[in-house]
Order: structure tokens, then sequence, then C-alpha cells
């Protein structure tokens, strides 16, 4: 078999691979449940139920999307460059860190200067912390996947020093978390009562300005011909380093500005639990939104839907809710395969 | 000729629109030498490479020896007799020459491999065909002659009795295509049969029994070499009669561009510069000839602003260079077309607007305060795509769908739109048809006009010559004199090519 | 002071740095070979936990240990087909397709258990592999100790090197294999399949991985739990590169490295508290990266490392 360019590929078949991907992604899923000895169409109608059925849902699923929305595009902006960052886990720590550090009455200031004075540290934390592999990278080298994957673990370790340490809630019991963010730090709730934050609305505009960077800036410009291809980027004269670093400075402090926002959102404090993966997560939406920045809003929906609907309904239905990561993980491998369909044509012989 | 040992019959290969291989068909026979004769992209390859199995034609059947040739399958060409040497080589740099000729010889579920068994046979074979190389050398630390060689023994190893050679004297020197053509005769008196693929006359017309010339994918005509005239070939092979272009006397201007020997550390196991000094003269054509691999490409790199000199120091207009970088020698108004169009000149995924603007997207012009004006861009694209005769369905096709030609003009446009005082044009008409070569041609002749300084790098010595004001050779990695044109004859620039009298300047 | 230093000198020391090695030394081959071929395997975090999972679970349903072991290689296989079917004759991302499978592995790992053992608090416990100290051998003085009083699985990682220095340089396979990693046009135009080549050595490669993580929940302990691979995997992929892509030095590496992992943790007990201990289990994770900073100029790559190839093109 070979593969062949599709010059222009045609409405349908932008529309039907990638829903021939989820369709994949759904049937895979359904033997897991089979095996579970429950009934797929069942166990998915408690799925969608639990992730849109109610307000409560929707908002839930909405609330779990935010963190997704910010390292989804973390990743998207990195990838576009083909900076491999799979640390987006350890930038969202360091994100929460400095905001705890800050956050936690060392600045006693009103709430519209020290609301951003954080986002301002947090972005700053998780630029940091990108630029460490992205100079390896650039300098020396050093491939960034490995780098950035082992910073993960570095930097989980590092937080539970943290919070056994200088930065332990004197009240807490003996558990490792922080002491609360003072109320001037905390992001408002949206709709009182309800978990939904202003870090939501937070993440859809910086939805906004990363689509505006990507598609009318020449910084856009630069870090997607690097990402195509670097060679001829560098002969052309756009300094295919520098771009690199500065990806790695946007990348990081997106993806630090979602432990920014779970800490001065929802929770509040900082515990080893603030984050299931999302960094991890933030690569499947990127690639379901096809590195798009906006599409990025609409999967990051998506797979929060999922992974809600999926706790809901393991509750009732005794599927375990790990079914999620599963579909979630089988919905990358045939995304990334489906986005290859509309640029190939695979010929036998 | 009743008994061939090959034949094709009526291959067709399209890819896409593209008709590469046009019902073609012919045939060899024993103990012959046929020369495939073509420009670049006449579909010399493609059919060759249909025959070793690396394509599947669309249509038309390869037999070999009477018997069918399975389609789309190397190893039933190996097996069938069936040897190839490919004109980009197909060896493992890292490994040896034993271990490159042996792959894939000997069962693979073997506990261990032969080598000292393997070695025999590939001394005794060197020593038959005067292919001498040493099986435990790694092919990294080879000549490309070498190489070469063992391209060759790798089919011989296999006992091939139909030797195909893709271009093969394009990476040697004339001494060693002399060598080659030797080993070719010793070849033929054992029996073999040879298709020899190129594009030069002078060869086809020294080694071949028998000419075959593809045009445009088509059989253009067959002859027997022996009665074959020059003119004839060339005339079969190009359709019509090649004026070549008519270089007008201009102004000679200042120096516009020099290097007081430079010298560069080349990376990887590129050939470096060693103290390289020149001159680049506006109103002139500097043709810089050579074997491919002697240090042009570091030379070209050097004035793209890709490599920084090790050594010495480059002025422009005058101006010593402090910080050197391919952004430098843009603001410094050098015009660069490089050697590979896919890799370097243009990224292919991204649209023709976005390639064309590459070079001055950080100007005024294109953008404001960080952001891009996609309009003028566009605009700037279209004007290109007029200027330069270019075929593209629009500015936003992504330039990967266009044809060489086509992406050669782009490419030039991008370069020649700001009126650069010194071009540089390396290998400029490599795989472009007649018409797009002429139109490459005519747009340096026009830039020379108005005064520029261009340095015409070319593996292709009439190109070299029926353009060049001045003809320098790099063998080395160091520059002979100069020459004006129709000083040296092509025999004193083979010379010099091969390294021979090449002053310690 | 002395007390740090003495721990060297201690049998116990050395045979706990062997135990710890022994998974990282199969899961680093498995890598290598998967390089070595040109495919970049990322799947190998996933990978790992799937083979800990199988080869604990064929044994705690009644299976016999070394069932388990090859119900572990047929399961890394398994990822390892998919992710070559994806990224050999698709030409998909390495990077994206490794994440996507190690994400895919472990999740579909964490499910299996959940549904197998759905209430457990505790986690069970399998009957593991003994050491089988050899004869003779195991009385040398620390060095035999710390060798020849292994489990058979440990023995089974050093036997693997033997195979995959001996297959990869002196047979006609490892031959092919290597020079698919090298240059995919020179095996086509031998005649042999780049595509069946690198799809072989990737499974072969997840099978060796999964093994590794096998070793885990079967030999140095005899349960399995949740993250337990823990980063492992990506520290395997930084020991190929420390390894120059040759066998004999990544065991070496794997050696140094469980060396100094069994040194920080004999360190902890000596420090006893004063720094704290999750500096000392940061260690191996930035040695890794060091190891990457300090070879990374002079590492010679296989040459089409992560390069798709197709079929006729040069």
């Amino acid at each position: 078999m070979r593969l062949e360019p599709r010059p222009a590929p045609g409405m349908a078949t932008l529309v039907l691979l990638p829903l021939g991907a989820i369709l994949v992604t759904v049937l895979a899923a359904s033997l897991l449940v089979l095996a579970a000895g429950a009934s797929p169409l069942s166990v998915f109608g408690l799925v969608l139920k639990g992730a849109a059925g109610t307000q409560f849902a929707l908002l839930e699923t909405l609330t779990r999307a935010t963190p997704l929305i910010f390292t989804g595009l973390a990743i998207a902006v990195a990838f576009r460059a083909k900076l491999w960052n799979i640390g987006a886990e350890a930038q969202l720590y360091a994100g929460a860190v400095a905001t705890v550090v800050l956050g936690t009455g060392a600045l006693p200031l009103p709430a519209p200067i020290l609301v951003p004075l954080l986002m301002i540290a947090a972005v700053s934390a998780g630029a940091l912390l990108l630029l460490g592999p992205a100079i390896l990278k650039t300098r020396f080298g050093v491939d960034e996947v490995v780098t950035t994957l082992l910073l993960n673990f570095i930097m989980l370790l590092f937080v539970s020093m943290l919070l056994e340490g200088v930065l332990k809630d004197p009240m807490g019991l003996g558990w490792p978390q922080s002491q609360k963010l003072i109320a001037e730090a905390r992001l408002p709730r949206i709709i009182t009562g309800k978990r939904l934050h202003y870090g939501f609305v937070v993440a859809v505009f910086s939805a906004i300005v990363v689509w505006i960077i990507m598609k009318k800036t020449a910084l856009g410009y630069e870090m997607r011909a690097v990402g195509h291809n670097p060679t001829a980027a560098r002969f052309a004269g756009i300094p295919v380093n520098g771009v690199l670093l500065k990806t790695a400075i946007l990348s990081g402090g997106l993806a630090a500005l979602a432990g920014f926002s779970e800490v001065a959102g929802l929770k509040g404090n900082l515990t080893l639990d603030l984050s299931p993966g999302f960094g991890y997560s933030g690569i499947v939406v990127a690639m379901l939104a096809m590195l798009n920045p906006l599409g990025v809003v609409a999967a990051a929906i998506f797979v929060a839907g999922i992974f809600v609907g999926a706790d809901a309904m393991s509750r009732t239905a005794g599927v375990p809710s790990y079914i999620a990561n599963v579909m979630v993980a089988t919905a990358l491998l045939t995304m990334v395969t489906a986005i290859m369909l509309t640029r190939f044509k695979v010929r036998w012989r | 000729m009743t008994s061939s040992v090959l034949r094709l019959s009526s291959i067709t290969k399209r890819f896409g629109p593209l008709t590469a291989n046009d019902a073609i068909s012919f045939e060899l026979a024993p103990g012959e030498v046929v020369a495939l004769l073509g420009e670049n992209g006449a579909g010399k390859t493609t059919l060759m490479n249909i025959l070793f199995g690396h394509y599947v034609a669309d249509e038309g059947t390869v037999e070999v020896f009477g018997e069918a040739l399975p389609p789309g399958d190397p190893r039933a060409a190996l097996e069938a007799g069936v040897g190839m040497v490919h004109q980009h080589f197909t060896l493992a740099d890292n490994m040896t020459v034993l271990e490159n000729i042996a792959l894939g010889t000997e069962s693979p579920w073997r506990l261990s491999l032969d080598r000292r068994r393997a070695a025999a046979r590939i001394r005794a074979l060197a020593t038959d065909f005067g292919l001498e190389v040493d099986p435990a050398a790694t092919i990294s630390a080879l000549t490309v002659g070498e190489r070469q060689r063992v391209e060759i023994l790798k089919a011989l190893y296999r006992d091939a009795r139909i030797l195909i050679l893709d271009e093969p004297t394009a990476v040697l020197t004339p001494i060693e295509t002399e060598a080659l053509f030797s080993t070719l005769r010793k070849l033929v008196a054992k029996g073999l049969s040879i298709i020899f693929i190129s594009h030069k006359l002078n060869e086809v017309l020294a080694i071949s029994d028998r000419v075959v010339v593809l045009r445009a994918g088509k059989l253009s005509g067959e002859r027997r070499t022996a009665g074959a005239t020059r003119q004839e070939l060339a005339a079969l092979m190009v359709g019509q009669e090649v004026a070549p272009p008519a270089v007008p006397e201009v102004a000679r201007g200042p120096v516009l561009l020099k290097l007081y020997g430079v010298s560069t550390t080349g990376r990887g196991t590129r050939q470096r510069l060693d103290d390289v000094s020149l001159a680049l003269i506006g109103g002139e054509i500097t043709g810089l000839a050579g074997v491919s691999g002697n240090g042009q490409a570091a030379l070209a790199d050097l004035i793209a602003g890709l490599e920084k000199p090790a050594s010495g120091r480059i002025e422009i207009a005058s101006a010593a260079i402090a910080d050197w970088s391919p952004r430098a020698a843009l603001a410094a108004g050098i015009a660069r077309i490089p050697e590979d169009r896919h890799a370097v000149g243009t990224i292919g995924d991204m649209s023709v607007t976005e390639n064309v603007m590459a070079e001055q997207y950080r100007a005024p012009r294109f953008s404001k305060r960080g952001f891009l004006d996609w309009k003028a861009a566009r605009a700037f694209a279209e004007e290109i795509i007029r200027d330069y005769d270019v075929k593209c369905p629009s500015p936003e096709a992504r330039i990967r769908l266009l044809s060489g030609g086509n992406m050669q003009k782009l490419i030039l446009g991008r370069a020649l739109d700001p009126d650069p005082a010194v071009i540089l044009a390396n290998q400029p008409t490599r795989g472009l048809d007649v018409g797009a070569i002429a139109y490459v041609h005519g747009r340096l002749l026009a830039a020379r006009a108005r005064g520029a300084a261009i340095l015409l790098i070319s593996e292709d010595l009439e190109e070299i010559m029926a353009l060049s004001d001045r003809i320098l050779v790099m063998s080395n990695g160091r520059l002979s004199t100069p020459s004006a044109r129709g000083e040296r004859s092509v025999r004193d620039l083979a010379e010099l090519m091969a390294g021979h009298g090449l002053e310690a300047a | 002071m002395m007390e740090a230093f003495e721990i060297l000198f201690t049998a116990s020391f050395w045979v706990a740095a062997i135990r710890i090695a022994s998974p990282l030394i199969f899961a680093t081959m498995g890598e290598l070979i998967c390089e070595r071929a040109g495919v970049l395997n990322l799947g190998i975090e996933g990978i790992m936990a799937a083979g800990a999972f199988a080869g604990w679970f064929t044994v705690y349903s009644g299976g016999d240990l070394w069932t388990g072991v090859a119900v572990a290689a047929a399961t890394g296989a398994a990822f390892g087909l998919l992710h070559a079917t994806l990224t050999v004759p698709l030409g998909l991302s390495q990077h994206v397709v490794g994440i996507g499978v190690t994400l895919l592995a472990t999740s579909i790992t964490y499910f299996t258990y959940r549904l197998a053992l759905p209430t457990v608090t505790s986690p069970p416990k399998i009957e593991p592999f003994q050491p089988l100290p050899i004869p003779v051998l195991s009385d040398i003085p620390i060095l035999g100790e710390a060798l020849f009083s292994q489990t058979p699985l440990t023995y089974l990682a050093f036997v693997t090197v033997a195979v995959v220095g001996w297959g990869l340089y002196r047979t006609p396979l490892g031959l092919a294999v290597r020079a698919a990693g090298e240059n995919p046009a020179a095996v086509e135009a031998q005649g042999l399949s780049v595509t069946a080549i690198r799809i072989g050595a990737v499974m072969a490669g997840s099978a060796l991985m999964a093994i590794g993580g096998a070793f885990l929940t079967m030999s140095a302990f005899n349960s399995f739990f949740f993250e337990m691979i823990n980063g492992r995997g990506w520290i395997c992929i930084a020991l190929v590169v420390f390894g120059s892509w040759r066998p004999g030095k990544a065991l070496l590496g794997a050696i140094l490295f469980a060396a100094f992992d069994a040194y920080q943790i004999r360190l902890q007990q000596v420090t006893g508290g004063v720094v704290p201990y999750q500096l000392f289990l940061m260690l191996p994770y930035v040695l890794s990266i060091l190891a990457l900073v300090l070879v990374a100029r002079r590492a010679t790559y296989p040459k089409a490392l992560m390069v798709p190839y197709q079929k006729g093109e040069r």
C-alpha cells in the first residue's frame, strides 16, 4: 500500500472521516462496556445524561473543560511549531504554586490588581519551566519530549515537598495541602451557588487571543513555518531558535493558567491531586481540535463531557469510570488517523 | 534480435494528472549497453523504478529472460537478475561495505552472518571488475566514487545479469567516469546487459551500443550509437533545436561581494571550504563548476547566511560583515535560489502566499506592529504569479501541489522582487524542462543586465559555459583561478574539476 | 559521612541495584530495538503498565509465573502492533501515536483492573518469582551475591541483553533492522520490506517493555497498583540515548542508574529526614535529564529515527 496526497479534500471527506473516528471510538468503548456486562446503549445514554442532561451536569462539564482549554491551547501552540511539550502537567502545577505563594496573603492587594498579578506570576512560572527544556533543545539538541515528561515527575515531587514543608497549611490537620487563597485572590463564580467560575471566561478569551496570534501576527506565521519545515524557515531568514523559545513561553504560560484557574476559581488551595492528568488530556484536546485554538474550546468541552458523564455513569451502571480515559485515548488515535486520511489517499498497490 | 534478456511492453505510469511514462516499450539484448537518454523529468528514472519494482505501472508488463516480472516487488526483480545502481545511493552510511552488500542476501533467520565468506566474495568480485574497495570500511569514510563501486558490487554480489545505472556519472570526476566505463566494458565482456541512464550526450555516445530517447514521458526515438550524431540525438531529446541563450555585452559594475580567505568548519561529513577568495562583480555572471560534493554546497551555505566563516571575512559593497545569518544576507541585498526547492526553498504545507512572503514578512509592506497584512501579502503573491508566469490554482493553494518549474518560478520571484545586488543561484535549473530552463536563464540574464552580480553554481558544464562571464572551478573545497569566457576548454575545466593543477591560491 | 560511603561496599546495596535495574534493562532493550529500526516508541510507559498488570493478573487467576511472563509479552506485542500499524505504513507522528498508546494502554489496564477487582481496598498479592542463587558463583563476596542470587527474571534480563546484542550485530535479521533505522531505501533496494521489519521490531521491542513491567509485579513486588510504572518508561528512553543505541552501553547505563537509585534510598535513611525525601526521589529524573544533556552533543542517532518511509521514496 502507499499514500498519495489529496490535492483538496472534498467536504464529504472532511466531515465523514472525523465522524468515522468517533464511531470507531464508540465501538471500541462498547466492547469494553459489553465486557463489563452492561448494555452499551444504556451506558452511553447515562454518559450523555451525566455530561449534559441537566443544568448541573452541563455546568459541571464546563467547569471541567476550563483547565482542559488552557492545557489544550498550550499543546496546540507548541505542537504547531513542532515543539513537543508533553509537560503541560508540570507547567500547570508551576502556575498553581505561583498562585498559592502570592495569593495566600503575601500580597494584600485589592482583587482588580491582585488577580491579574497572580495570572502574570503563574504565566511566568509556567513559561520559565518550559523554557528550560526549550533551551536544552535549541542549545544542546536534547530531545524535549523526554525532558518535559521527566519534569512532570520532578514537579509533582517538588509540589509534594512544598506541601509538606513551606507551603503546608498549619490548620490542615496534617494533610499535605496549602492554605486557602485570600478572598481578593479568588475568581468569582459566574452563577452564584454553582461551581462554574470566571476561569472559563478567561479560557475562552485566551482561545480567541491565541487564534488571533496564530492567524494574524508575524509570530503565528513564524511558528507555523518553523513547525512545517524548520530548514526552509531558517533559509528564509526566520530565527528558528528564537521562535521556538517564544513558543515555549506562550505554551508554558497557557498551561500554567490552568493551574491558576483551578486554584483561584475552583479549589481555593493547592493539593497534590489538583490535576487528574489535565496536562496529558490537553494533548488529546489539541489533536481533536486539529490544533485550531477555537476548536480547542469545543474539543475541551467534548472531552470534559466524557469524563464528567462517565463519572456519573459509573456511579449508577457499575462500569469503571476509566472507560472515559479509554475513550479519550482511542479518540486521539482515531482522530490523528482521520486527519491523515483527509490529506492522503491510501492506495493498495 | 530474438533473444532479448529484458522486454518492456507499453509501460504507462501516471502520477495524478501527470503521465510520467506513456506506453513505452523497448528490449535489451544479451551483452548490450543501451543508453536511456532524456532530459531531467523525461521519465527515465520512473521507468527504471517500475522495472525494479519500486513503483507499479498502471499499464504494461516487464519480462526478464522471458518470464513476466510480478509488479511492485524489488525482491522479484533482484531474484530475476536485475540490479540497480540508484542515482541517490541507497547505502546505510554508518554501516560497513560488507554489511551493505550482504544486507538481504541471507535468510534473516540464520543465527549468524558469515562475514568471512562474504568478504572473500566481495574481494574476488572487486579484483575481477576493477572495483577496489575495503569490505570492512564504513560507508561514511568512502569517497563518492568508492560508494558507487559498492552499489555496483551490491548488484554483482547477487549475480545480476542486467545492470541499471541511473545517472552514474553525475557525481564522478572525469577520471572516475573513465574507470567506471572500463568496469562496464568488463561486465559486458562477461555477458551482462546494461541500461545506462543519462542526459549527457558525449557519455552516451562513448559507452552505448544503442540509444533509446525519452521525451516528456514518451519514447521519441531509437538509434544505433554507431551511426548516430550528437545533433540528431539532441533533437530527439528536446524536441526542437535549442539555441543557447544570447548573452549580450553589458557594462561591468563595481565588486559587490568579496570573500577574503574564507574557511569553514564543515558540518558533519560536508566538504569544508579551504581558504576561498572570491569577488562577485556587478553585471557579471560568475559560473562555479565542479563535481558534486566538492564544497559548492558549503560555499552556497556561506553566501546564503546559513553558515558562518570560521576564518577569513565577507565584504559586501566594501563593508565588512560582522554578524552573519540568513536575515543578514537578505538585508545585505543577497538573493538566494537554493539547490533543493522542496526541502529548503519552500514550505510544502504552506500556501503560495505564505511562501513568497517568507523573506519579507517583517517589512512594513507586510506587517505593522507584529500584525500581518494578509491583503498585501496576497496581492504580492498575485503579482509574482502574474509577472513570473506561474501556473497555480490560487495564492491559497499549498505550494507542495505545484510542479517543479512553477515552484522554481515562485522562488525566483520571491528572490528577485527586491532587485537584489547579488544573486546566488545554486543549481537553478536542475530537474526543469526546456521551457522552464530558458525562463530561468532569461531572468538571470535580465538581472545581469541591470547590474546585479550573479554566482551561478551548476553541475552542468554546458550551462556554466553558456552563461558565465567568468568561470571558477571548485575541487576539494578550494577554488581555481578564474578564467574568462572561452578561455579554458572543456578538457581544461575537467582537469581542474578532477583536482589537477589547482594553484594553492 | 563515612556511613554514606560504606553503603557502596555492602552486598545488599548491589543486590538491590541489580534488582532495580532489571525492569529497566528489559524496557531499555525493547526501546532500543524499536529505535534501531527507526521508530521512537513513546508507548513504553503504558505498555509497561499493561505488561505489569497482564503478568500479575495471569498469575493471580491461577496461571503459572512463566505463563504470566508470556501473557505480558503478548500484551506488549499487541500494543506494539497498534503503534506500528499507525506509525509505519500510515506514517503518523511517532510522538502523538506514542503518547496515545501510552494513554490507551494505561487506561485499558486500569479499566480492566477495576472491572476484575471492583471492591478491593488493598491490592491482592501473588507468590512472585523467588531468588534462585546460582551455586558457587553466588558465594563470591559482593559481586557474586549481587549478580547471582537474583530471581530468574533478572537472569533473563541479562540474557536478553546478550541476545539483543548478538542479534543486532551478528545476524542477517539484526543487520536488516539496523539498516531500516539508518537508511530504509537501502533495505528496500535489497529486496526487503521496510514495513515488515519495522512492524516486527516494534512488536518485539514492545513485548520486552511489557516483560519489564511484569518484572515489577512478579519479581520486585507481588501486587499491582496504579501509577506503579512512575516514569520508568521515560527513563528508559533516556537510557537508550545515554547508551548511544548500543545494548552493552545501555546495560551499563541502566545499572549505573539503578545504583544511584538504590543509593539514594539508603542515603535517605542515613540522613534521617534532615533533607526532604522528595529531593531524593527526584534524583532519578534529574539524573536522566543530566545524562541526556551530557551525551546530546555527541549522540549519533540512527539516521532514519522518526522518519516515516514510503515504498519507492528516495
